[in-house]
């Protein structure tokens, strides 16, 4: 099985170790013919329409708007529009400095966003603190506190830098088991019961 | 010069002179409220804007400087007034004479802990509440494990405290209530697409109307300052970009200036045009980029998408000479990184011609507009007189008449080559913040057109030592920036990293202003003005 997605081919990628690696945990787990076809017409919908949460601190952000914007056209690639509200999201771009005030709030925005979510990381400060990585007040790198699917780097990083990233995040997605595994059921919490 | 010091001496014979790049005086602390009351209201001094206010401490004692400047006069003031009591140090308010302080005390007590007497609202204002420290000041200790990285959300505080100062010296504490226990308050943010940034907005409400603003800063606060403290003087260059990043030429410019200054060296004049002509382009891409959000808050998608393809123009020279289209690095010491691309020239000469042709678009499609003009007209209404009070500086400033422009008051670069007319408008509400920033693009583009083909030839940097050392003193730079006046203080002590570097951001005075122009206006009127004032919070937070 190659992962494959439409707006760029499979031997452009650099990193194609990776995916591979993801194919081979997928198909090592095994699943039925049925489910596993279903699961890739699903992810085959999933990773053509994920919707970016708009969050932005600093200066990665006007990018990530560069990237909406007319010339780099995300939703040519299916990333569509941004919402503005994590109920609605399908993956939160990190783009910007994350300080110890914001944490909490990033956290949170996280948390209310519905399964699955993915997160990429943007930029410099994003991925490590960046070059404010000394200071008292910086988180080094928002892994700190969310698992991170994509990092990209730069600073900020150029709007292709971008949308390669957010490809990235299509074939992860296109590797994935869906049943059972990414849409799984939450446990409710205990305390919901009572 | 003589003569302010003359009228000080009249009357406060104990002020202590100093001379420097502006005249310096040095007051006790418990004299500098009444001082600041005859600076600001003699009318042959009326220093009536208060461009800067910089906490310092200096080891033994922990004080402030403040920059006044007179806007009839245009003379300049330096007062320093400093305690020694570092346990509890205290300080008088000038909030109350000077609007533009009401942030900046805060952030000085913040930073440092000086607590100040008559302050309407002592609280922190970047760090959250319960942190523990006062990060500024040179003992303090930057242990992890003091300040963790906070797991849950900040209490909610509807209390602020007041100091007072008893007839028998004595300061007492008294709480004061921001918010009644029975108030509808919404917060605005700190997520919020219309708040342009991670700005938090605890909002009042009576009905659809607004009674209170509450702001809640730094939620990106990097501390860049305190960062610099460390940092060679090239290194510190590099922290400007991301400051204010859509005017990180004009930042790097205030900063390489002030250094300049500091070091007396002479730039280039090559350097000096290409300085300057990168200004005025980053200048017209914010101005670009206001239109574009600004349109797009008050729901006018396809501005959005004009204004992002035309700064995207501009953003093409910029990587053709500085292989950046953002944070571009290109100031140095002693001139520019590298020298333009070939193309630049007859770049810059397409876009001005190109540019008049998208402006009459722009207002062909957003300011004719009916409801866009209902939206903006007579909304969020600044005078004159709160404009100066509260330092609302830039564009916004000269929406409500103050000429407030720093290329004209004391023109540096090449300003004082070129002709232009400083865009002024006197009705002060959103339509006019809006209509200034359109205008100053052809502007921009009329300093460009007399630049482009007079650029002259020669080194486009000096040499300079591999390690810089600026001279002991205290330095002061203004550069019109995108949003405003952009202030750089320098106090170095000789060393190769400063000592204290501050930059006073248009930004955090902009968002000082909110609640004054909101009170009374429609929830919907908030997000009007917030986009009319432009802030940038990176710049707010620093």
């Amino acid at each position: 099985m190659e992962v494959k997605i439409k707006s760029m081919k499979y031997e452009d990628f650099n990193d194609n170790e990776y995916i591979e690696q993801l194919v081979k945990q997928l198909q090592e787990s095994g699943t039925n013919v049925v489910v596993g076809s279903l699961d890739n017409l699903i992810n085959w919908g999933r990773s053509n329409s994920l919707w970016p949460l708009t969050f932005a601190t600093s200066c990665c952000g006007i990018e990530f708007m560069s990237v909406g914007a007319a010339r780099y056209d995300m939703a040519r690639f299916g990333f569509e529009v941004a919402r503005a509200s994590p109920r609605q999201a399908d993956f939160i771009m990190v783009a910007g400095t994350i300080v110890h005030k914001m944490a909490p709030v990033l956290k949170r925005l996280y948390d209310q966003m519905a399964e699955p979510k993915y997160v990429i990381a943007v930029g410099g400060c994003a991925v490590s603190g960046g070059p404010f990585k000394n200071s008292y007040h910086v988180l080094k790198g928002v892994g700190e506190i969310l698992p991170v699917d994509v990092y990209i780097p730069g600073c900020p990083p150029r709007p292709e830098a971008l949308l390669y990233g957010m490809m990235q995040l299509q074939r992860k997605v296109k590797a994935e088991r869906y049943f059972g595994d990414v849409n799984r059921q939450e446990k409710k919490p205990k305390e919901l019961d009572k | 010069m003589g003569n302010i010091q003359e009228k000080i001496v009249s009357f406060l014979p104990e002020a202590v002179f100093e001379e420097g790049q502006y005249l310096t005086v040095t007051v006790p602390a418990r004299k500098w409220r009444d001082l600041a009351r005859f600076l600001h209201d003699d009318p042959e001094l009326q220093f009536d804007s208060l461009a800067s206010l910089v906490g310092v401490d200096w080891g033994e004692t922990l004080g402030v400087v403040y920059y006044l400047n007179s806007v009839k006069y245009n003379h300049w003031l330096i007062v320093k007034t400093e305690t020694a009591d570092r346990e509890n140090p205290l300080l008088y308010s000038v909030a109350d004479i000077w609007g533009s302080a009401n942030l900046n005390e805060r952030e000085v007590y913040d930073f440092y802990g000086i607590r100040f007497i008559k302050h309407p609202d002592m609280r922190r204002l970047f760090l959250r509440e319960d942190w523990v420290g006062y990060p500024f000041r040179k003992d303090y200790d930057a242990n992890p494990e003091i300040n963790p990285i906070p797991v849950c959300n900040e209490e909610t505080n509807d209390k602020t405290v007041v100091l007072e100062e008893l007839e028998d010296g004595t300061v007492v504490e008294k709480e004061k209530v921001l918010f009644e226990a029975d108030e509808y308050v919404v917060n605005i943010g700190p997520q919020h697409p219309a708040t342009h940034g991670v700005l938090r907005f605890k909002t009042s409400l009576d009905g659809e109307n607004i009674k209170k603003i509450d702001v809640h800063c730094g939620y990106v606060h990097r501390g860049i300052e305190k960062l610099w403290e460390n940092m060679t003087y090239p290194q510190t260059l590099h922290m400007t970009d991301r400051l204010d990043y859509l005017s990180a030429h004009n930042n790097r410019h205030a900063l390489c200036m002030c250094i300049e200054k500091g070091l007396q060296l002479e730039v280039p004049e090559r350097a000096v045009y290409i300085r300057t002509m990168m200004d005025e382009l980053m200048r017209i891409s914010s101005h670009l980029l206001y239109f574009a959000t600004m349109c797009m808050d008050l729901g006018g998608l396809t501005a959005f998408f004009y204004g992002f393809r035309d700064r995207e123009k501009i953003l093409d020279i910029f990587e053709d000479t500085c292989g950046a289209r953002m944070t571009m690095n290109y100031n140095v010491i002693g001139g520019v990184m590298a020298d333009i691309h070939p193309d630049f020239q007859r770049k810059v000469k397409e876009f001005i011609a190109y540019m008049p042709a998208k402006l009459k678009e722009y207002h062909d499609i957003f300011t004719g507009n009916v409801i866009a003009q209902q939206r903006m007209k007579g909304v969020g209404v600044l005078s004159y007189d709160d404009a100066v009070n509260l330092g609302v500086t830039g564009p916004s400033g000269r929406g409500s008449g103050w000429a407030c422009d720093v290329r004209k008051r004391t023109p540096y670069a090449a300003y004082d080559k070129v002709q232009f007319n400083e865009v002024l408008r006197t009705e002060g509400d959103t339509f006019a913040r809006y209509m200034v920033r359109l205008d100053e693009i052809k502007e921009s583009l009329h300093i460009l057109e007399q630049l482009v083909d007079n650029i002259p030839a020669g080194d486009y940097a000096v040499k300079t030592k591999p390690v810089i050392k600026v001279p002991e003193g205290r330095y002061f730079q203004q550069v019109e920036a995108a949003r405003g006046a952009f202030g750089v203080y320098l106090e170095s002590r000789g060393d190769k990293t400063p000592y204290r570097l501050k930059v006073t951001s248009p930004g955090l005075t902009l968002v000082g202003a909110v609640d004054h122009l909101t009170r009374g206006a429609k929830i919907a009127d908030l997000i009007a003005i917030g986009a009319s004032l432009d802030y940038v919070v990176p710049d707010i937070d620093r």
